[in-house]
């Protein structure tokens, strides 16, 4: 049975009749129509499916939207805000750190987290940071490169978002 | 290399300084949709009425269905079909030589993961619901799990392709006089080596959304329309032509944006045949999208091999002979593993010159999921072998590993001894280029190799008493794209068209597939500095089979070397219509005109231009719709006249070496992968951002492959499916990579272009195995390199002074006499041959070099 909830996603609220036992990632995927957010395994191993929650990087996989209905739920659609692309996103563009592109919204996110709290982030932390996701093509070097990138331009630009 | 400067060095095209995009560093063309969550994959369609699908699968490795019953799913409220075995009866296989597959199994499961039965539902919960009221009634076979029960016993067949017993293929050749080889050698040495299987383990699942669109007026009935994340279009829509019994003009396949390949979504699936099976029956969209565990279950990863080689050599290294025989562990079905049993012998002869060379392969039929190709198909296992070999052959004879290996490099423009023709070969540049950059001498003049760990002296300066540092060498080289295609015949591999209107635009159609490596921006570049315009400018259809003129698929490294040729030469046809009304109206011959930064102009006369999208205008008043189409298939004469020999030839071979430097404990047995130096000969980069990716790319898959990947089997069945316990390196194990890109263009790549997509991974096994050596002073013959192997063989070598006992790989016991018939083969010319490159020769085969290029390759 389904049970009538709101979340609110990327800012935006949202009222939407979920079947309880549905991933979060299942409803934003296939309730919501937010298919920016990928799936490798749907068993919390992969890293894809990463969103951020209250501003954590958390595998959507593992979490029941019940649970979350107080918070602020941000996916890769949120990321850019009116067309206007978050400096990790240009610079993983710039700097070919997207290759087939599956990991790369959560990597995105954990992304976003991580310089948010550390906006200088050394190699180490970015390693620590990203080690829940997976990416099979890039070998994370060019990811690490467009991570200073950013940093670099967020610190000329006046600190993060 | 005195022997090569003998040689009269073709002139080799050094001009890229003038192109306006080719060789610069830019963002992929789908760059800004993938890293804003728009890029649609085939997971993310969603259609109107789509319902949803999966597959049933064996639980047991090896056994008889007796019968299946699917009364109860039917009765299930929200089930909409149920199909088996017999519904689909028609084989397929991506080989023409292995049609051995069926949709769903009919007979009997020949692996634990082998569908047997499809449901289509309303909604995922349903779906499994409905999979646990199927009743599959099976009788038990006994299951085959590895190359030597394979061999042990013919008795219990798995296959019916396997003419003998379970072996699938055997190949036997001999190249050059091998015994005559042997004989001059001053010494000679014999190995065994052990390459276990892995998967591929793309981050996106295998999924697919099929559509039937009924139409009671067409005598078909209808057409099909199939999205899937596939790396070869092409083939799955031959396959299910076939198997849903339609004509391929009403089929549709499409390969969206695929998250990943790596050569797991190369051949057409079961799950892809019940999707568009399932959508028929009931007329509405059905995906299908297959869980992780499923993906370990299509797998059609790397074939476990166990190999043998025997190497003769001069005292002072050259080579004299050798005889290689791999082993393959097939799995249940063919897959491309015919074609795999090749490649391990096929490439032996195109790194270093060999004299003579005796190859004999053979793939096993077992009770596992099929094996086919992983990024370097076929030739990463027989690489490893080789160069942990040639380690030790150097060892042995006190010759550095890096002297050894220049001793005995392929030169370019020349004939393998098997036959192949090779053309532009910088592999001594590339070792130079590792060896003074891991500063190879001084690492090894300060610490010298080896045979400390044991004595407890320690190896390369670490500050941990258990820890010994180490650093070896390895090099490879890759074909850039296969010479044949899977179905021989005479057509083009890849074709490229493209459209202008009069507003200004261009559409690029081709049916190249991007799975990550940037084909489509290939495209987009070449058609770009071709015409003079910005790649942003160009809009691009790629990947459909309707829409898009052929190509064969994303296998082999081919797409950049084919389809960039055909790009070249449909852009070039557009080119000179553009120029001739342009000379017109600038008043100037054609000659001297130019085309770049959207204008045509005068070189002469820099403010005569003519914008581009006026060019057009004026262009389709003269001509007509301006449309224009190229096509590229590689040169005949590139291999031998034997039976087998299509296997291992391409219009270009790229070269890679590594360097690794690593750490072992010898208390733990732990390997860590400090850094990795990659040098690549990939011709002149299209976009050197995207090479050095797929260097890197390749540098970390080889790590995984080196020291943790591992399909392991447990009863039966894989113990591993999940990337929990399937260990993939995070961003905590990936070593640092340093990437030297050697750009030499090629004489017949687009531009000089070769491949760098499979290549690089290859050098990065035997690297790290032959730095584990210098390490620790013991041989790890075994692939992983896990930390129980390190310590067994560190014991072993304390413990016991027989070799017997120390020995890591346990001979496979080979049919004797060897199950086939040996074809041998002469080369017309031991030394190699000289050879010239194939020129323009019709629509086809336009090379992509400029012009003066061309020129120039012809004055040999």
């Amino acid at each position: 049975m389904r049970e009538l909830i709101t979340l609110r996603v990327n800012g935006e609220s949202r009222e939407i009749a979920v079947l309880p036992h549905h991933t979060l990632l299942e409803v934003l995927r296939e309730d919501l129509g937010l298919i920016g957010t990928k799936h490798g395994c749907e068993l919390g191993e992969c890293g894809a499916c990463t969103v951020l929650i209250n501003g954590l990087p958390v595998l959507s996989c593992l979490v029941l939207p019940v649970e979350v209905q107080e918070s602020e739920i941000t996916t890769i659609e949120g990321v850019e805000i009116n067309g206007k692309l978050h400096p990790l996103q240009e610079t993983f563009a710039e700097l070919g750190a997207a290759q087939c592109g599956y990991c790369t919204p959560g990597i995105l996110l954990s992304g976003v987290a991580l310089l948010r709290d550390h906006p200088q982030p050394t190699r180490a932390q970015m390693q620590e940071a990203l080690a829940g996701n997976l990416c099979r093509c890039t070998g994370y070097t060019k990811i690490y490169e467009a991570v200073e990138a950013a940093a670099q331009r967020m610190v000329q630009h006046g600190g993060a978002k | 290399m005195s022997k090569r400067q003998s040689l009269s060095e073709p002139v080799v095209p050094v001009s890229h300084s003038a192109y306006k995009v080719v060789g610069t560093r830019r963002p992929k063309v789908d760059a800004y949709a993938k890293v804003t969550g728009r890029a649609i994959y085939a997971d993310d369609i969603m259609l109107p009425r789509m319902v949803y699908g999966r597959l049933l699968r064996s639980p047991h490795a090896h056994a008889r269905i007796l019968f299946i019953d699917a009364s109860r799913a039917l009765a299930l409220p929200g089930v909409m079909a149920v199909i088996t075995g017999v519904d689909l009866p028609r084989k397929y296989g991506i080989l023409p030589s292995s049609q051995d597959e069926y949709a769903l199994a009919i007979d009997k499961v020949r692996y634990a993961g082998d569908p047997v039965a499809a449901v289509a539902a309303l909604d995922p919960d349903i779906l499994e619901e409905a999979l646990k009221l199927i009743h599959v009634e099976y009788e038990i076979l006994p299951a085959v799990m590895s190359i030597d029960e394979a061999l042990a016993h013919p008795e219990n067949k798995i296959n019916d392709e396997a003419r003998i017993g379970n072996i699938h293929k055997a190949v036997s050749y001999e190249f050059g006089e091998v015994e005559a080889g042997f004989a001059a050698a001053d010494y000679v040495r014999e190995d065994w080596f052990y390459y276990e299987g892995n998967n591929h383990a793309p981050i996106e699942e295998h999924a697919c959304v099929a559509s039937w669109e009924p139409n009671p007026a067409d005598p078909v009935g209808g057409k099909l329309t199939l999205w899937s994340s596939t790396q070869t279009p092409h083939y799955v829509h031959r396959e299910v032509s076939k198997v849903l019994n339609l004509p391929p003009s009403h089929v549709r396949v499409i390969a969206p944006n695929v998250g990943g390949g790596f050569g797991g979504k190369s051949d057409p699936f079961s799950h892809e045949m019940c999707a568009c099976e399932l959508s028929r029956r009931i007329g509405r969209p059905v995906k299908i999208t297959c869980t992780r565990e499923e993906v370990f279950l299509n797998h059609r990863g790397r074939h476990p091999v166990k190999m043998w080689i025997k190497t003769g050599v001069k005292r002072d290294g050259t080579l004299t002979a050798m005889h290689f025989r791999s082993f393959l562990d097939g799995g249940a079905y063919g897959s491309y593993g015919i074609a795999s049993t090749y490649y391990t012998g096929a490439l032996q002869t195109v790194t270093y010159t060999l004299p003579a060379y005796k190859f004999e392969g053979m793939r096993l039929f077992t009770n596992k999921p099929p094996c086919g190709p992983k990024r370097g198909h076929g030739t990463t296992q027989p690489r490893f072998a080789v160069e942990a070999h040639l380690d030790k052959i150097s060892c042995d004879l006190g010759i550095d590993p890096v002297e050894l290996r220049r001793r005995n490099l392929i030169e370019p423009y020349t004939h393998a001894v098997n036959g192949l023709r090779i053309t532009s070969c910088a592999l001594s540049e590339c070792l130079d280029a590792v060896v003074e950059r891991s500063g190879w001498h001084e690492f090894h003049a300060a610490f010298p190799s080896g045979k400390s760990a044991l004595s407890g002296n320690v190896t390369g300066k670490t500050e941990d008493v258990a820890s010994r540092r180490g650093m070896g060498i390895a090099a490879s080289s890759y074909i850039c794209g296969a010479g044949k295609p899977i179905y021989w015949n005479d057509l083009p591999h890849s074709a490229v068209q493209i459209r202008l209107d009069r507003g200004g635009g261009v559409t690029v159609y081709c049916g190249a597939t991007d799975i990550g490596q940037g084909s489509t921006s290939v495209l987009a570049y070449i058609v770009a500095e071709e015409l003079g315009i910005q790649p942003e400018h160009i809009h691009l259809e790629t990947a459909d089979t309707t829409l898009t003129p052929v190509d064969l698929g994303s296998y082999s490294s081919r797409v950049t070397f084919m389809a960039g040729n055909a790009a070249i030469a449909a852009a070039r046809k557009l080119k000179e219509q553009l120029f001739e009304v342009a000379s017109e109206h600038l008043r100037a011959p054609v000659e001297q005109l130019q085309a770049a930064e959207g204008l045509i102009y005068n070189e002469n006369d820099p403010g005569g231009t003519l914008p581009f999208a006026q060019a057009i205008e004026l262009a389709e008043a003269r001509f007509g719709a301006l449309v224009s189409s190229g096509s590229y298939a590689p040169p005949e004469d590139i291999h031998g006249d034997y039976k087998g020999a299509g296997v291992g030839p391409s219009p270009a071979y790229s070269y890679s070496t590594c360097v690794a430097q690593v750490l072992v404990d010898i208390e733990t047995g732990e390997v860590v992968v400090e850094k990795l130096w990659m040098a690549h000969d990939g011709g002149q980069s299209i976009n050197p951002l995207l090479v050095a990716g797929q260097v890197e790319g390749g540098a970390y898959m080889g790590y995984g492959e080196a020291v943790m990947e591992q399909q392991v089997f447990r009863k039966g069945r894989h113990k591993i499916p999940s990337l929990l316990d399937y260990k993939l390196p995070t961003t905590l194990d990936t070593p640092e990579i340093e990437t030297i890109l050697i750009e030499i263009p090629d004489l017949e790549g687009p531009f000089g272009a070769k491949e760098a997509g499979q290549g690089p991974l290859n050098p990065v096994i035997p690297a790290i195995a032959n730095a584990v050596y210098d390490a620790i002073g013991v041989r790890i013959d075994e692939v992983p390199i896990t930390p129980d192997k390190i310590l067994k063989a560190l014991k072993a070598e304390a413990t016991t002074t027989r070799a017997s006992a120390r020995l890591q790989v346990l001979p496979v016991e080979a049919p004797s006499p060897w199950p086939t018939r040996l074809i041998k083969w002469q080369p017309a010319s031991m030394d190699g041959v000289r050879i010239a490159p194939i020129q323009g020769n019709g629509d086809g085969r336009i090379p992509g070099a400029p012009s003066s290029a061309i020129a120039k390759g012809e004055v040999r």
